[in-house]
């Protein structure tokens, strides 16, 4: 436990102090929130726009934290051999996953509230009806995308091409998905695709809790594609995530 | 089941590994007493960095017997992660941490590390204690690499070609720091593909080729296995070598001609082969045996 926490801390302090990848994580949800809060106005399906982006960007935000910084952060540090190094000290390798995993799941808390802060004071936007499902839905988000997140960094070669990999994959799902605005109008085939993804779901359970007051697992189906695909993403690293840099394997 | 005898750190008993049925290596076997240097030494691809990757409990052995303080390291036991130090040849250290918190995050580690600013003090870094590990050039980075090895205590260190790439000046000061370790007792098993710095440190070398070791000794023994000694002069100009077991004789006989015929033997020279003539020697003779 003294030392996840001491993990949890280091993970914490290198986390803010680099800043493109605070800027590009962080603050870049809150930033399109502020922006497409202010171009969207009146009613998206019956609910206000500003609700139903902030539980957009809230589902954009959980993946681009927990997929794609963690696969960021992951694939860089095994390539610099710095996770190889880790493997030689007595540090046990769950407890430097599961520090990972806390470090996240605070950063994308602090973005929640911070989207929530945003949008009930700059655009009136509600508080969400059910706060423990809201919480759980955090939770839930991080677990879901920190899993495809590790299994993606296990599938990715290099560091110079991970940054591109993740948002060729985050970028797309999350306008497919309906982080960024109605999807009503996209083709059919565009909807397809956003079927079988896991973030359309993520904002349906999201909506659920935030806008309906709605328990966390008032849908099943939803729930399940989301775990299906942290599940997924899991075991695709089980089989092939390396501590060891790609060249010297 | 663990043949060790009780002062020896390491025992490697006929290791072999392949890669996708390339044997890297071929049934190698020593044995590095405590409190010892041990040079491991050979070209690159030799088998040097799989011996030792096999050591720290990286790679998996094919087949052979491997003790690292009576651990196996196949096994990776945290007790036996708690008493190594390793310094790896590419790795880094999170650029964003200054050198004083980049060894508080290794010390909090380990059950009993060592007193973190005394670690830095050791490995000269004091002045940069508060500078961030991006600003530091290639050769405080590698002290910084010895650094954070160094301040769980282990009993056994881990150097994976510590020096390569150095200025002569820093090589150096890193060869200082090294003795300085073994003063304090350490084991340090040392992979090189530089003679004298394997000169220079080790108490013993095993020099490795082609995933064999040809030869094991004291570099005094190393070069000693060879009795030949080589005397050379110009004589109108012209180099002339002359290899003998027999050098008294040899130099009596030149030297009593040239008086003789008052002649000066022009820059005679008479010498004993160094490692790396020893070295050469070997590695050429393996290789073309080897093909």
């Amino acid at each position: 436990m003294t030392m996840l926490l001491h993990q949890l801390a280091f993970e914490q302090r290198t986390f803010w102090r680099s800043r493109e990848a605070a800027v590009f994580i962080f603050v870049f949800p809150l930033l399109l929130y502020a922006l497409l809060g202010s171009v969207y106005s009146g009613e998206i399906e019956g609910e206000p726009a500003v609700d139903v982006l902030l539980a957009g960007l809230f589902g954009y935000g959980a993946m681009n934290t927990a997929f794609g910084g963690l696969a960021i952060i992951l694939v860089g540090r095994r390539e610099i051999g710095v996770l190889k190094r880790l493997r030689s000290t007595p540090l046990p390798p769950g407890t430097y996953i599961a520090a990972v995993f806390v470090s996240w799941l605070v950063v994308f808390a602090l973005e929640a509230v911070g989207l929530v802060a945003l949008g009930t004071l700059a655009f009136d936007a509600s508080t969400p009806a059910n706060w423990l499902g809201f919480a759980g839905a955090i939770v839930l988000g991080v677990a879901c995308f920190a899993g495809m997140g590790v299994g993606a960094a296990s599938l990715i070669r290099s560091a110079e091409g991970v940054s591109a990999v993740v948002n060729v994959i985050v970028l797309p799902m999350a306008f497919l998905s309906g982080s960024f605005g109605p999807t009503d109008e996209y083709p059919g085939f565009l909807q397809a695709i956003a079927d079988v993804l896991p973030l359309k779901y993520f904002i349906d359970v999201v909506n659920g809790v935030y806008l309906d007051g709605e328990s966390l697992f008032a849908d099943p189906k939803a729930l399940g594609i989301v775990g299906a695909w942290g599940a997924a993403g899991l075991a695709i690293a089980l089989r092939r995530f390396s501590w060891m840099p790609r060249e010297s394997r | 089941m663990y043949l060790a005898d009780m002062s020896s750190a390491i025992v490697v008993r006929d290791l072999r590994k392949s890669y996708d049925g390339v044997e890297a290596l071929r049934g190698v076997s020593f044995e590095v007493e405590e409190g010892e240097v041990f040079g491991l030494l050979g070209p690159n691809g030799a088998g040097k960095t799989t011996t030792v990757e096999i050591l720290e409990g990286y790679r998996r052995r094919d087949a052979g017997e491997v003790s690292v303080l009576g651990h196996d390291p196949g096994e990776a036991p945290r007790a036996l992660r708690e008493r190594i130090g390793v310094v790896l040849q590419h790795s880094e250290t999170p650029h964003s941490l200054t050198v004083r918190e980049a060894h508080r995050l290794f010390a909090g580690y380990y059950t009993h590390p060592r007193d973190v600013d005394e670690v830095i003090e050791l490995v000269g870094l004091a002045e940069k204690r508060n500078a961030r590990v991006k600003t530091l050039s290639g050769g405080q980075k590698r002290r910084l690499d010895l650094g954070v090895a160094l301040v769980g205590d282990p009993d056994l260190v881990f150097l994976d070609e510590p020096t390569t790439g150095f200025d002569p000046a820093a090589r150096r000061s890193a060869w200082e720091m090294i003795r300085s370790l073994r003063s304090l007792g350490k084991t340090i098993l040392l992979t090189t593909h530089y003679l004298d710095e394997a000169q220079q440190l080790a108490d013993r070398v095993a020099v490795i080729r082609a995933g064999r070791i040809v030869r094991l000794g004291t570099p005094a023994e190393l070069i000693g296995d060879t009795r030949t000694t080589e005397i050379r002069f110009r004589r109108d100009g012209q180099l002339v070598v002359v290899e003998t077991e027999d050098p008294t004789r040899v130099l009596h006989d030149l030297t009593a001609e040239a008086l003789a015929a008052g002649r000066e033997l022009e820059q005679l020279e008479v010498r004993r082969p160094t490692l790396e003539d020893v070295y050469l020697e070997l590695v050429d003779d393996e290789g073309t045996a080897a093909e």
